[in-house]
């Protein structure tokens, strides 16, 4: 399913053919529409000729409708499409500093690309001016970091921020491009070819135009029909090569290998316990975060998951394997990489780095699927030698007195300490690959 | 080069319409949108490096683009880049465009036109860095996906010209 994965190809000339053809068509797109020529563009704010607008606004429709369109019908996964970050403050005072440099100089970097190729020299110098802009931000952005990096918001989405579903925006964004267009004609009748009042028509009269636009309309109004795709949906699309991962256990992994990885300073690992709150409150893995079955089919939660660095590492845990073999389900649908299940869940990893008896103990009849089997003697969250094994620290422990019948107290308060040589730490097979985002940054980022 | 009249251009609601075809096709293969101004920096920082290597490895800006032994050209936004250029050029040879001119409002000369690209090209440069983007990477590829930040900018810099248009009106009118 497209995008497709080509990340692994960086850095064959292949791939950078693959670009090179998409720039192609980009340069001739904008040269046809007379984005070359630095009087068309300035026109646009004096509203004589509004082709600037028209021409943006008619290719963000466009592509708009052609990519939730293929989204809706299972063509395209919108989720691995690099969409530009917000950062809002240095967005919107980065953009009025382009206005006025766009109103100064006449184009903007593409668009004088263009026209430098095609021999403009206003282009040219243009151009020269870019180099020298980009140079000097370089020079100074240490100077006011905060700044450049404050009120980001990850992948943030109009969708998104109106609560809307994406079809509906997309109808909305089609008749929003289409009220500027009737406006731009109308300013372009009065300002540009100075017509008086009265010989302006205010009713569209083109076939062909509002053909067009009807279509647009059209197809815009069957992505919101459509909708796009589930949670379900697209477990589907990719349920034939997760199920054999599930079915192969290649996503189960053993603790042990858990334990070594959170001991790897070079990785973020990231543990969700998906039990419920009080099974969370008795016992859970030292920084784990506990997230309801629900929230893996969240949106908002998922786009976190998303944006996380390259070299972090999901796990997700249940008490057993089940509600964690749904969640994991969940967020591989939705895009989730490096993602994995802690074999045995909760009841497994206790087996492992058993508690004090006089914490925990293991409960002799079967507990029900997917329950805690584990009898706490009271809540210790993570402040227990087995929520952290990969830790030194110790806590101060309760003491009991122990029945005849129950085991002599399990001497595992240490599993081995960082950075010294573990000569009983259990042989595991090594599943977890640190995969790379194929969502590599935006062309123009 | 030919004397021909140039050919005029296309209807502008056809010429957006082939760049949102093209936009999609770009999302669609690489998953990524269309831009220039990421892979200027790139450029720029080859050119900076040949001259003071030194100073990009010290930059952490610049260093994260060309630092070291990193090739800072070695970016696909290049290629992208270097098709975009030969593209306008194949274009603008087909539409006889293809020829050495100032393009520039009637009241102004060649080296005030000149020199004001220069001004004008540096206040985008740097804007376009600040708002990670240029017109195409921000609010061309981020408006097609929606994004917030990509149509709070691009009102930005609408805002931003229509503002400063009456007091540089001379340039262009």
């Amino acid at each position: 399913m497209a995008p497709f994965q080509l990340a692994p190809l960086a850095g064959t000339l292949g791939y950078d053919l693959v670009f090179l053809v998409i720039g192609l068509g980009f340069g001739a797109a904008l040269e046809i529409s007379g984005f070359g020529d630095s009087r068309k563009l300035a026109a646009q704010f004096y509203l004589r000729e509004m082709t600037v607008l028209k021409v943006m606004f008619t290719a963000i429709v466009v592509a708009a409708v052609l990519i939730f369109l293929s989204s809706s019908l299972g063509l395209l996964d919108f989720s691995r499409v690099w969409v530009n970050p917000t950062y809002l403050a240095p967005g919107i005072i980065g953009g009025l500093i382009m206005g006025v440099g766009f109103i100064i100089g006449g184009f903007c970097p593409g668009t004088s690309l263009v026209a430098a190729s095609t021999l403009k020299l206003d282009g040219v110098f243009f151009v020269v001016g870019v180099f020298f802009g980009v140079y000097a931000f370089g020079e100074t952005v240490s100077s006011f970091e905060p700044f450049f990096l404050s009120t980001f918001m990850g992948r943030f989405t109009v969708p998104e921020w109106l609560g809307l579903p994406y079809g509906v925006v997309v109808v909305l964004l089609v008749l929003m491009a289409l009220a500027m267009f009737w406006g731009a004609e109308i300013a372009e009748a009065y300002f540009g070819a100075h017509r008086a009042w009265k010989d302006i028509p205010l009713v569209p009269h083109s076939r062909v135009r509002m053909a067009a636009a009807g279509v647009l309309v059209a197809l815009a109004a069957l992505t919101a029909l459509v909708g796009q795709p589930t949670v379900d949906d697209r477990w589907g699309w990719i349920a034939s090569d997760g199920d054999p991962q599930v079915a192969d256990r290649e996503v189960f992994v053993d603790p042990a290998e858990v334990v070594d990885l959170k001991k790897d300073l070079s990785l973020r690992v990231t543990v969700l316990d998906v039990r419920g709150e009080a099974d969370f409150n008795r016992f859970h893995l030292a920084g784990a975060r506990r997230i309801d079955p629900n929230d893996a089919r969240d949106p908002a939660f998922v786009r976190t998951l998303l944006g996380a660095d390259d070299n972090t590492i999901v796990f997700v845990m249940s008490n057993g394997e089940a509600a964690s073999t749904q969640a994991w389900k969940d967020l591989r649908a939705q895009g989730v990489l490096n993602l994995y299940v802690i074999a045995g869940g909760i009841n497994g990893w206790l087996e492992r780095y058993p508690p004090s008896p006089c914490v925990a103990q293991k409960m002799t009849g079967d507990p029900g699927p997917d329950s805690l089997a584990w009898r706490f003697v009271v809540a210790v969250g993570d402040r227990t030698p087995s929520a952290h094994p990969d830790l030194p620290r110790k806590e101060p422990q309760p003491t009991c007195t122990l029945a005849a019948n129950e085991p002599a107290a399990a001497e595992t308060q240490d599993h081995g300490a960082p950075g010294h040589g573990d000569a009983t730490a259990p042989a595991y097979v090594k599943k977890v690959k640190l995969q790379k985002k194929t969502v590599a940054k935006g062309g123009c980022g | 080069m030919t004397l021909k009249e140039p050919r005029p251009y296309v209807n502008p609601y056809v010429g957006g319409a082939l760049l949102g075809v093209v936009l999609f096709l770009s999302f669609y293969i690489t998953g990524n949108g269309l831009g220039a101004s990421g892979a200027i920096g790139h450029v720029q920082v080859a050119i900076l490096g040949l001259f003071a290597p030194d100073h990009v490895d010290r930059v952490a800006y610049f260093a994260e683009m060309g630092g070291g032994t990193r090739n800072s050209l070695d970016n696909a936004g290049v290629f992208m880049l270097l098709g975009t250029f030969l593209g306008g050029a194949i274009s603008g040879v087909i539409n006889r465009r293809f020829r050495v001119e100032t393009r520039r409002g009637p009241g102004v000369s060649v080296g005030a036109r000149w020199a004001f690209a220069v001004l004008g090209g540096a206040i985008m440069g740097y804007g376009a860095r600040l708002a990670r983007g240029c017109t195409s990477g921000q609010a061309l590829s981020g408006g097609a996906v929606l994004s917030v930040g990509s149509f709070a900018f691009m009102f930005a810099v609408f805002a931003g010209g229509y503002a400063v248009a009456y007091f540089v009106r001379r340039l262009w009118n």
